[in-house]
């Protein structure tokens, strides 16, 4: 889906010099993305060294702001690998910058710290996908996150999902069933974060390339309700879900910190529910998300 | 991360917000004494001894007790509640021992009210909630008579304004009744203003009083206080550390965290070891789906060590309750040869007593493969989740 992000985008990855940022910023770069620079503040004149597709040698400069290196290189999309505590300010400083997307894979922020993000970009043009997030994708033209990129396939079908692994799961199985990828969508698991189902699933609905949609959901907040809301009323391509957590009990966090059962609300039923109501065809079971979207096309 | 009522207290009484004189007890001396305290230095009769546990609902379960007659009989009290099993409809079956207690002085109160403050994720503010029907559990108000709930979301530009603070009060007829109603009002949205800089300063997720009472001579006062923490704050607050009571928390839980697992103990006997939140929640339901009961949510997350896996296998390896593990990875940033050694360490210590079930795709899932087969341990493997699920349900069963 050319409309996030596609072969000619310019990355450049904030905490590029530590060992996430660098681990992950490698993996990205052999998979063909282009990473253009990197930040972290006081490593600016540095040289990350990486190889691309094949082998080859990549060179990428380091910068001490974002502000530096979007005007030195031309970057418009941001991938933030800075810790928790760090992570919402560099956030505000890539909008800042003028960045267009950015993604935050950082997990552990708090949430006060996302609400007062989430109100500072409020307006601004540009996206923010994440936190606690996995990234984005295109198949086969550029990786923005820490996805195993060979599990992934060019194809027609968009993915959007809370989770990470879950994701993954997805992945192997639509490609496995000859139904490869436009793009896929990992919005995270925090309960404030930035681009949520409905701001993706727009996009796959506006999108040529995208014949039908594979949504995974989990228990927690109000975002699949607020998803069907939107297919029923919208949605023009044929989505199917799956919704983890039927067994989690109420009240307990399960690892990610959106996935709570509070007050009796937020349950995987509820979730279920809703979104069957919408005509989304949920799969029974984790085993069979890709072969209930197959069964929709 | 949850912290007592008195704890909580404490932190109002930093930030102005009002609270009855009390005293934190962990003994029937102690209750006598505090008993004897307040009372002479509020000349009033009456004190209310309350259990500490991390749960609500205690007024219902017998963990709230009105006592008129003196010391002597706070301390018969303060004698029966200590040690009891509490047990109310947050508790769970078992209950929670009560090991601490909080003497309080008594109110004339004329009447309760409900105030909370709470993420709102739909709306990515925080919600200031307030309802005339105090003392009552929050989410039965909302599902009885939502028209009865007045809520505000504070701009984070802002923080709450007075104006907000006054819809709340005239929306609650605050000042009705009251011998000085402008007083009441004023000291209402006071505490508002407080609790809402608490809030945001101190990092909660959830902070409510329940009941917020108004006096007969209209004073307002913090009867019960109930603050949850951001866990994700945790290490801009090192303050919490000694709030943390773990004698109520889960012990393998407890140790989960400390050891950077993410740990939540079930009622089933499949234990499961999972890489990532969302594919370990739908591995507890694809065993359900087939027929089994989970024992546990576990995530190592996705840049363990073989330490970690390790130390997680082993939780898992040493409840009683497992009578069969799965351990189901997809790795991406995961390695499958560094889950496969964790899994054979971990049972090299303890033994293998119970049928394993492994299934790895993804990065170096062919090494990890071949680990689990040299070391000679008893491990069906499994190419797909279902495949996996099934197997260990079958096993367990036996």
């Amino acid at each position: 889906m050319a409309i996030l992000v596609d072969k000619d985008t310019k990355v450049l990855v904030q905490g590029i010099t530590g060992s996430a940022g660098s681990f992950h910023a490698r993996q990205c770069i052999a998979y063909g993305t282009q990473v253009v620079a990197g930040c972290t503040p006081h490593r600016g004149g540095e040289t990350f060294s990486a190889e691309g597709p094949g082998g080859k040698a990549v060179t990428v400069p380091v910068f001490d702001t974002v502000a530096e290196a979007v005007a030195k290189t031309g970057a418009d999309t941001s991938c933030i690998f800075v810790p928790a505590l760090g992570a919402a300010d560099a956030i505000l400083e890539a909008f800042d910058a003028g960045c267009r997307l950015v993604v935050c894979i950082t997990e552990g922020i708090p949430v006060m710290d996302m609400i007062r993000v989430r109100r500072a970009i409020e307006g601004r043009p540009g996206r923010l996908i994440g936190p606690n997030c996995p990234g984005v994708i295109t198949p086969g033209a550029c990786k923005i996150g820490i996805m195993p990129g060979h599990i992934h396939r060019p194809g027609r079908f968009g993915v959007i999902s809370r989770s990470g692994t879950l994701t993954y799961e997805a992945v192997g199985q639509l490609t496995a069933l000859g139904m490869g990828q436009s793009t896929c969508i990992g919005i995270g698991g925090d309960p404030v974060a930035g681009m949520d189902f409905v701001d993706a699933l727009q996009l796959f609905n506006d999108d040529p390339g995208t014949e039908g949609v594979m949504l995974i959901g989990e228990i927690g907040g109000g975002a699949e309700e607020k998803a069907a809301q939107f297919i029923k009323a919208k949605m023009k391509k044929p989505v199917a879900g799956f919704i983890a957590g039927t067994t989690a009990p109420p009240g307990k966090r399960m690892g990610h910190a959106g996935a709570i059962i509070s007050g009796g609300k937020g349950t995987a039923a509820d979730k279920i529910a809703a979104l069957e109501a919408a005509g989304v065809r949920v799969a029974p079971s984790p085993a069979e998300m890709g072969k209930t979207l197959q069964s929709l096309m | 991360m949850k912290i007592h009522e008195y704890q909580g207290k404490q932190i109002f009484s930093r930030y102005g917000i009002p609270i009855p004189r009390g005293v934190a007890c962990f003994s029937a001396d102690e209750a006598e004494r505090a008993a004897q305290k307040l009372i002479s230095e509020t000349n009033v009769p009456v004190v209310v001894v309350k259990a500490q546990i991390h749960a609500g609902g205690r007024g219902k379960g017998g963990g709230v007790k009105v006592v008129k007659g003196g010391p002597a009989e706070a301390r018969q009290v303060a004698e029966k509640m200590l040690g009891m099993q509490l047990i109310t409809h947050q508790t769970g079956p078992e209950g929670q021992t009560v090991r601490r207690l909080y003497v309080e002085q008594g109110l004339d109160i004329a009447r309760e009210l409900y105030l909370g403050l709470v993420v709102d994720r739909d709306k990515r503010r925080i919600a200031v909630m307030a309802s005339t029907e105090g003392g009552v559990e929050i989410e039965q108000v909302a599902a009885e008579t939502p028209e009865k709930i007045l809520t505000e979301h504070i701009d984070p530009v802002v923080g709450l304004s007075g104006f907000q603070a006054r819809n709340l009060a005239f929306g609650l007829g605050v000042g009705d009744g009251s011998p000085d109603p402008k007083a009441t009002v004023k000291q209402f949205t006071q505490t508002l203003a407080r609790l809402a800089e608490l809030f945001e300063k101190e990092d909660c997720s959830l902070c409510e009083i329940n009941p917020l009472v108004i006096t007969r001579t209209g004073e307002v006062v913090a009867l019960d206080s109930k603050i949850n923490f951001d866990s994700n704050a945790a290490a801009r607050h090192r303050e919490w550390a000694e709030l943390r009571d773990e004698a109520e928390e889960d012990p393998v839980e407890l140790e989960a965290q400390q050891a950077g697992l993410s740990y939540v103990a079930l009622d089933g006997d499949i234990g499961c070891l999972v890489n990532g939140a969302g594919l370990a929640m739908a591995t507890m339901d694809i065993i359900k789906h087939h027929g089994g009961s989970p024992a546990n949510f576990l995530d190592v997350g996705g840049g363990a060590t073989k330490e970690q896996v390790t130390k997680a296998f082993k939780m898992i390896l040493s409840s009683d309750k497992v009578r069969g593990i799965f351990v189901n990875i997809f790795g991406g940033i995961m390695r499958c040869d560094v889950i496969a050694e964790g899994v054979v360490a971990a049972t090299k210590d303890l033994g293998l007593n119970v049928p394993l079930v492994v299934r790895l795709e993804g990065t170096n899932v062919e090494q990890g493969k071949q680990i689990l087969e040299r070391s000679g341990l008893r491990i069906q493997s499994a190419d797909t989740m279902a495949d996996g699920a099934k197997k260990i349900v079958a096993s367990v069963r036996g």
